[in-house]
This record gives structure tokens, sequence and C-alpha cells, in this order.
């Protein structure tokens, strides 16, 4: 939008709206702030002191209760599961999704609509809806209680939305670059691997936050498949401690810290790729 | 020995770069999705397929006790969240995506701080705010603090209140979502279109009703459908804020946790129920796919137009 739209504080009326606006954000954000600040000091002070005086600083910092959540308890362990089920997950996420994106956006022959249309089923399909069959298939499988029954559904999960942004930019790019390499003889996997991923860059790295974020986050599959602690994600294990630990608000405004502030901090230093990736199935 | 063709070579290419994928998809999403039409129409016990059944699952969850009323009731609180959610959320998105492409002072600042909460997993957002509702939590708290004592509540302990308070919460942590969609599609109405009405001397709330609320028609179908399916699939929110039965008294049972239970077996009949979690399924399926095609249809027609 261009610059003689913004805002001008001409009239008395418009100064009071704007007044008014900047009242209403600055509400917004403590609603937002508050909350999480209030969690990190909580996890410093005792069960008491937070019930008795919940707005009050703590008197010291004392990392006891993180050693003991993240040591005793076992989120180090949940906090590592996470981080290399999701890692594993991408990596065949983009992988097959944009092998399959180029499969389908590269090359001209008979079926391309309908397998095209086909991964595109996928996006609208609600994996949950499916979870008995989905959990029969995992037992006769024997993948029960092992990570391979959630990462195999993340990168179910991933694939259709992957393929779809993936080949929509791939569609773009101009053929006669492939022609040129194809005479130099590159080999097709040479012209997907060189050419054609390279220049989809950028995409990739859309592709991934959109698809990161639900994974990192998910519940619903572990909660289903995963019962041994050794195998547990930080959702899942947060829930575990929850049930098990359920009156003592100090080590649970802990566990809560120790869950959502590594997520903040990424945030802070990649806010816009965050933004841009998490909005990109709804943002042309 | 004969070189193979070059056609040949390019579907065994082709071959390669979609099998993956493709059986990938297949096995996980296809495959289970006709297994759950297929398993609901079956009578099961436990986890042994018994007779063919026709819609006699579905008939028990519409038509029979005890599923009939848990089914409605669950459906019932579906829809509470579908219009607490558009009436709130995606207005106050709305709203605040306007504000922002203003470009008041401080926008970029108050644009990344609302979508902090989108990032958060369900499940840490339920489980802090469910410490905060408790009867002696930061909300009550507060209250008192600012004289407000006489609205002191069990927030997720009361009939007429869990389901609301369990849905502002998720409103907390998602009107950001909402708020940059409809920020980027604001961004996106040509400027000669606002200069235009501007020119006219248009009054500000007239350009935004006459010039861009019809242009971001687009977008605002695509939150409504997501916020229908994500009305759909309302389940960690419950799991952790007032239990998988949908305590209190099932007043905040949603169709995710009545099919949850029904699949896996729990409080309610202590066995899993593979044809009626089957049939409950299915009806997820149909009222999502309804959904999403709704949109794709409409969005269709909408490009036309243009």
């Amino acid at each position: 939008m261009s610059i003689d739209l913004r805002a001008k504080a001409a009239s008395p009326g418009r100064l009071i709206f704007f007044t008014l606006v900047q009242v209403f954000f600055i509400i917004y954000a403590a609603i937002i702030f508050y909350p999480l600040f209030n969690m990190v000091t909580s996890s410093f002070k005792s069960t008491r002191e937070i019930i008795r005086f919940p707005f009050s600083l703590p008197g010291r910092l004392d990392f006891n209760n993180y050693r003991t959540v993240w040591v005793d308890k076992g989120f180090n362990r949940y906090f590592f599961n996470s981080i290399w089920i999701t890692l594993v997950s991408m990596v065949f996420v983009l992988l097959f999704g944009s092998m399959a994106a180029y499969g389908v956006s590269r090359y001209h022959y008979r079926l391309r609509t309908g397998i095209y249309m086909l991964f595109l089923s996928g996006i609208m399909l609600p994996l949950k809806a499916a979870i008995i069959p989905l959990f029969l298939l995992m037992r006769n499988m024997g993948f029960i209680d092992k990570p391979i029954s959630i990462i195999l559904i993340y990168i179910a999960m991933g694939l259709p939305s992957t393929i779809f942004i993936l080949s929509g930019f791939m569609k773009t790019i101009p053929k006669d670059l492939e022609y040129a390499a194809r005479i130099d003889g590159c080999s097709d996997w040479a012209i997907y691997r060189r050419i054609i991923m390279p220049i989809v860059a950028p995409a990739l790295a859309l592709v991934s936050i959109y698809n990161a974020v639900p994974i990192w986050n998910d519940f619903f599959f572990p909660l289903v498949f995963i019962q041994n602690p050794k195998w547990k994600t930080l959702p899942l294990g947060l829930t575990t401690f929850f049930g098990q630990h359920s009156t003592d608000w100090s080590l649970l405004f802990t566990a809560l810290t120790i869950a959502i502030l590594p997520v903040l901090f990424l945030y802070l230093f990649m806010a816009k790729y965050f933004i841009k990736g998490m909005t990109a199935g709804a943002v042309k | 020995m004969q070189a193979i063709s070059r056609r040949t070579s390019e579907r065994l290419w082709i071959a390669f770069f979609i099998f993956p994928a493709l059986l990938i998809v297949g096995v996980i999403i296809l495959l289970p999705l006709f297994m759950s039409l297929f398993n609901s129409l079956f009578s099961w016990r436990q986890l042994i397929r018994g007779s063919f059944a026709g819609l006699e699952n579905f008939r028990r969850v519409f038509f029979t006790e005890p599923y009939r009323t848990r089914f409605m009731n669950a459906i019932g609180h579906n829809i509470t969240w579908l219009l607490m959610t558009m009436l709130i959320q995606n207005t106050l998105g709305l709203f605040i995506g306007y504000l922002l492409s203003r470009r008041i002072f401080g926008s970029e600042f108050y644009k990344r701080i609302i979508f902090i909460p989108v990032l958060f997993s369900i499940v840490a957002v339920g489980f802090l705010w469910s410490l905060y509702l408790r009867p002696n939590g930061l909300v009550n708290s507060f209250l008192k603090l600012v004289g407000l004592g006489q609205y002191l509540r069990a927030w997720l302990g009361d009939e007429q209140l869990a389901t609301p308070t369990i849905i502002i919460v998720n409103i907390w942590r998602w009107v950001g979502f909402p708020s940059l969609v409809f920020l980027a599609a604001i961004d996106n109405v040509p400027v000669d279109c606002l200069e235009a009405a501007m020119l006219d001397g248009a009054r500000d709330s007239t350009v935004f009703f006459r010039v861009i609320l019809p242009l971001i028609v687009p977008s605002i179908l695509i939150i409504t459908v997501l916020t229908i399916i994500g009305s759909l699939n309302v389940f960690e929110q419950i799991y952790t804020m007032t239990g998988l039965d949908g305590s209190p008294n099932f007043s905040t049972d949603t169709i995710g946790t009545l099919f949850y239970r029904t699949a896996f077996g729990s409080i309610d009949s202590g066995n899993p129920e593979i044809g009626i979690g089957s049939a409950i399924g299915v009806v997820i399926y149909i009222l999502t796919l309804g959904a999403s095609l709704l949109s794709v249809i409409t969005l269709g027609r909408k490009e036309v137009e243009l």
C-alpha cells in the first residue's frame, strides 16, 4: 500500500481514532506477553508463592527446578526426540516432495493431472479421522511404540502441501535451462539436483517452516502410537508430566517454559520467515 | 544390445521421481481412508471384524442411545466452536489486519507480537491456560486485583462456561493467523482502486466496506474453510484443559474427543468400538471434504468472475 494512504493525523477525529488503536494494540501485546512472562517468573517461585502472590517477582533465580525437569524428569530426552523426529521427517518430506513435484511439473504424460490431483486430495483429508485403520496398519507392520510409526505419518502429512507449493514454483522455470543441460549430457537426476533444486531453494525454506512447525507441535499421533518414555516427544512428555505432577505448580511452569521458550527465541530471530512460512497455504 | 528408447527412459525417470511420494501418500493417507469407509460397514467385536452390517453403525450413531445423545452433544459443541471462532477470532483478525495495513505507528512490531502464540503447540498453550484458569489461578487473582471479585469463576469447572473459555484460549493462540492472512490480502488490493476511492472523497469506512472487503473475499473464504476444518478437528484443546471425556459432564465434549474415546475405549464404555468409531470418522471425512469442496467451487467461480 502506498505511502499517501498512511494514517494522516489531520483531523481531531482521526487523532482520537488512532490513539485508541494504539491503546488497543498495547493492551493486546500485554495480553500476549504477560501470560508468558508470568510463566517464566512462576518457574522460579515455589507453589505456595505462585498461589499466594501470583504477580510477585521471584526472590532469586534458582535453576533447581530446571535441573529437575530437564534431567530427572526426562525433558532432555523428550526435547532431543522432538528434534530428531522432526528433522528426519522433514528430510524425507523435502526429498520425496521435491522429487514428486519435479515429476508432476516438468514432464508431460497422460496420468500427470490424475497423479497431481491424487496428491492434492491429501491436503484436504483429515488424517486423524483415519486413526483406526492407521493403528491397525501400524500394528500389523510391528511399528507400534516405535518412532517410525509417527515419522511415516509426518512424511505423509507433509508431502501433499510440499508437492503443491513446490510444483507451483517449478512450473515457472523456463524449459530452455533444461534443454541446455540435456545437450551437455545431464541426466534427469542431474537436472533435478543441479538446476531445478537450487532455483526453488527459497520455496524449500518456506515449505520447511510450513511443515516443521505442525510436526514439532503434534500431539495426537505420539499419543496414539508411543507409550515408551524413551521415544516420547515434547508435547507427549509434557502431557505425561502434567498427569503426574498436577499439584506442583512450580515444576509445571518450569516444564511449560522449557517447552515454549526455545520456540519463542527461534521466532525472535526469524519472525519474517515464520510468518511467511506458516501462512504459505492461505496467502498467494 | 539395444539402448532403451528415449521414451522408455523418460517413463522410468517419471516413475522414479514420483514413486516414493505416491507410495507413502497411498499407504498412509488414501488406504486408511478407504479402510475407514470399509470398516464402518461391518460389525466389530473388539479388534475382530464381524459380518457385513450395511449402514447399521451410522444408524446407531444417529438414532440409538447412548450414541445419539453423545454424538449430538459433541457436534453441538463443534458448532459452538465454529460460530464463536468465526464471530470473535476472524472478525477480530479482519479488524487487526486492516489496522496493520494502515501502517500505524509500531505496526511491524505489533504484527510480530500477535503471531507469537500461533507458533506454540496447542498442548503447551492448553496446559498453560489450564493452570491460569484454575479457581486459585492467575485469571481469578487478576479479577480480584482489579476489583472484579464478583466475577470469580471456576472457568473450566462450570458447564456453561467451560466451552466458551476454551474457545477464548484458542483464539488467544490463533488470532494472529487470520490477522496476517487478511493483512497480506489487503496489502494486495491494487493501489489504484484505493486511490480512486480516496480521490472521490470516500470515508475510511466506505473504502473498507465497498472496496477492500469485496476484493478480499477469496481470503475470507479460505479462512472460513480453515475455521470449519479446525472446528471439526478440536481435540488437543479439550484433552489438555478439561480432559478426554469433555468434563464437566460432557459439556466440552467434541466430535474429536468422542471419536478418540470410541476408537480406543475409555471411561464411556471401556472397550474400543471400531464400527461406531469408523462411522464417526467417516462423518468427519464427509464434513471436512464438504467444506473443502465448497471452497474450491466458490473460489473457482470467483476467479472466473474476476
